[in-house]
């Protein structure tokens, strides 16, 4: 099976990635969560229901929608602002943050599960400094157009209805969703992130270009 | 088409269909009244909770969304939509938004109704949410309140996007894919928020106060099409005609419902909406007080404003893109019949150093001086265009190159160089001599 891989590119200002991290990936993730499995005897289950939450940004003039859950919320939070200080503060840069979702297959001893993915979402984020109040000003709007764009692409991958793992029986739904979380299920994930120096003239021409997109100059 | 469907199946389809649109409904009427939505998620369902999502039901919305579905369900063929408007405190309204439930004829015959398509409904109620977030109106409805309130309508059957406005935007939120047909929703968004003043027919009888009231509302925004003059006396070279309403920008106006009055001191014309649908609109340079539009009516006459040459019935509405496009060069005009260009014969040239000089050449218009500069047809403040020979133009440029002085003439024309050299010391003798009646005139003068 194919892993299904998309990828997204924002540019935004120094303290603008948190929020727009968390936008894209919830985003993301409340189409790829379900309510908490229930199995009953028969080999069938019900599902929980799965609640939702505006929120609003400080920095960008933008609002999304998350899953309601503050532990889903959490571990979100804590990967990117893993990534967000693997970045560095106050400095131009360029970091990739990719959330993968994942099949675990069991493997016979010695061997270890395998993760096999099957949908990998990259974000792409370019970290610029700007100068002065008014450039921050249009930074926040174009960045919240941009991250209206890029929830429109996302919700266009999502409703293409390509492959989904199969519901899984009761033995194998650890293999399927990650069931630690007390109120819903995300499908299995992980989030890496990998940072670009930003040494190099096809960096800076990508990112003087980049910059230009954001401010429209 | 259905006969490969089980009773039990398209009953369940039907019902998911019939719960999906009244979600849809709430969705997107709760993401449009201004509050943050939150709801809690529940590990254990309640039975209630249709598409595993928790979305509250607001009475008063589920009332109207039944009204107007009245028994029936969205099919192919009929659509259901909601559409978003803005109203502002003095009344006048705007159409922001159409989202569209619709079902065409695709249709997905080995799809699972109770699973995959009960599935994909949920998600598609998922982006449902995400997207009602990021449309235009969303901003919009996060800040109603004391100036405007945004306003929703579910209607059912045919989609009606007119009052749109012109570049209106669409956005798919998804489509799944049923046995009977393929569920698809969408948003048309209007893109120009320039407000114009549209106030419903009906709404203001006599008194059109609204003139300053949409001055107020109308920051930015010029009417291209020029209000309809009531009675107003000395209407000169209008054409009056039926001209589909196409304001700037592109906020639609629709029919029966009247363009914006263009503010008194706003020019309502401008080239920037000259692009599209520029022949079909009638323009004035209005400089005068407004007048109140006519709220029924769809004429519109054109008044000539001040400064403006009267135009003669052949001019086009094409030719006055432009503001004071009166005083443009007319390019468009044949040269052979524009006095400015093709002066009546100017005096004769006496000499060559005026032929040199002045680019006035025989019927030329620009001479040498074309290669450099444009030429700008002179056309003098309170000049008539009348084929009069010597209206003020004319007089003006005749006499803008007076013939030289005959005795400059005289000596460029016959005396060489050498010749002034020699004559130089006879000049200076005669001067000399009378030096004292040099020196009293200087006295006189200080």
């Amino acid at each position: 099976m194919n892993c299904r891989s998309e990828a997204l590119e924002v540019s935004v200002e120094g303290r603008q990635v948190d929020e727009a991290m968390l936008a894209l990936l919830h985003t993301i993730l409340l189409h790829r969560s379900t309510g908490k499995f229930h199995y009953k005897k028969e080999g069938t289950y019900s599902i929980g229901t799965v609640g939702t939450q505006d929120i609003d940004c400080d920095f960008i003039d933008f609002s999304f929608v998350r899953v309601s859950s503050d532990e889903l919320d959490r571990a979100i939070r804590k990967a990117v602002g893993e990534f967000k200080d693997a970045m560095g503060n106050g400095m131009d840069g360029m970091g990739q943050i990719s959330l993968e979702f994942y099949q675990k297959k069991k493997s016979r001893w010695p061997f270890s599960d395998e993760c096999i993915p099957w949908e990998v979402w990259s974000i792409k984020v370019n970290v610029v400094n700007l100068a002065n109040e008014q450039e921050r000003q249009i930074c926040r709007e174009k960045v919240g157009e941009k991250l209206g764009e890029k929830v429109i692409n996302i919700v266009e991958v999502i409703n293409r209805h390509e492959y989904l793992p199969k519901m899984p029986t009761q033995s194998e739904v650890d293999n399927v969703f990650d069931t630690s979380l007390k109120d819903v299920q995300p499908y299995l994930y992980k989030i890496t992130f990998q940072i670009t120096d930003t040494l190099g003239t096809s960096v800076s021409t990508t990112m003087r270009r980049l910059i230009k997109d954001t401010l429209a100059l | 088409m259905d006969s490969d469907l089980s009773p039990q199946d398209k009953k369940d389809l039907d019902k998911f269909i019939k719960f999906f649109a009244l979600k849809t409904v709430q969705v997107i009427v709760q993401a449009r009244l201004g509050e943050k939505v939150c709801t809690r998620s529940l590990s254990s369902p309640t039975g209630s909770d249709w598409f595993n999502l928790a979305i509250k039901d607001i009475p008063e919305v589920t009332h109207e969304a039944k009204k107007a579905l009245s028994g029936q369900l969205p099919g192919i063929g009929r659509s259901m939509c909601v559409e978003i408007s803005l109203k502002t405190s003095e009344g006048d309204s705007m159409e922001l938004e159409t989202w569209c439930l619709e079902m065409n004829e695709k249709c997905d015959k080995d799809i699972k109704v109770s699973y995959t398509v009960y599935n994909r409904l949920s998600l598609l109620l998922k982006s449902l949410l995400a997207i009602t977030r990021v449309t235009p109106a969303y901003k919009l409805s996060r800040k109603q309140g004391h100036d405007y309130v945004i306003l929703y309508r579910i209607y059912f059957g045919e989609v009606q996007l007119t009052g749109l406005g012109e570049g209106f935007q669409t956005v798919r939120v998804g489509v799944v894919g049923t046995p009977i047909g393929t569920i698809t929703l969408s948003c048309a968004y209007r893109t120009n928020l320039a407000f114009m003043s549209t106030r419903a027919p009906g709404e203001d009888e006599g008194a059109y106060n609204g003139v300053e009231d949409s001055q107020e509302v109308c920051t930015t925004s010029f009417s291209t099409s020029p209000p309809s003059q009531m009675g107003i006396p000395g209407k000169e070279g209008g054409i009056p005609q039926q001209v589909p309403v196409q304001p700037c920008h592109g906020a639609q106006a629709e029919h029966g419902r009247v363009s914006s009055c263009p503010p008194a001191d706003h020019v309502p014309a401008t080239p920037s909406s000259s692009g599209e649908g520029a022949e079909t609109l009638s323009r004035s340079i209005e400089v005068k007080g407004v007048s109140p539009c006519d709220v029924l009516e769809t004429t519109f006459t054109r008044k000539v404003g001040a400064f403006v040459n009267k135009p003669g019935t052949q001019v086009t509405t094409a030719s006055l893109d432009l503001p004071f496009a009166a005083f443009a060069p007319r390019a468009y005009d044949l040269e052979e019949n524009d006095p400015m260009v093709q002066p009546p014969e100017s005096p004769a040239t006496s000499s060559p150093l005026q032929g040199s000089l002045h680019s006035q050449g025989s019927g030329e218009s620009g001479g040498p001086a074309q290669d450099d500069f444009v030429m700008v047809d002179f056309k003098p403040a309170f000049s008539k265009d009348d084929l009069l020979p010597m209206d003020l133009g004319t007089f003006y440029r005749e006499f803008q190159n007076p013939p030289q002085l005959a005795s400059l003439t005289i000596d460029v024309s016959s005396q060489s160089m050498a010749e002034d050299l020699d004559s130089l010391p006879e000049k200076l003798a005669v001067y000399e001599k009378n030096i004292d009646e040099f020196d009293a005139f200087v006295d006189t003068l200080q």
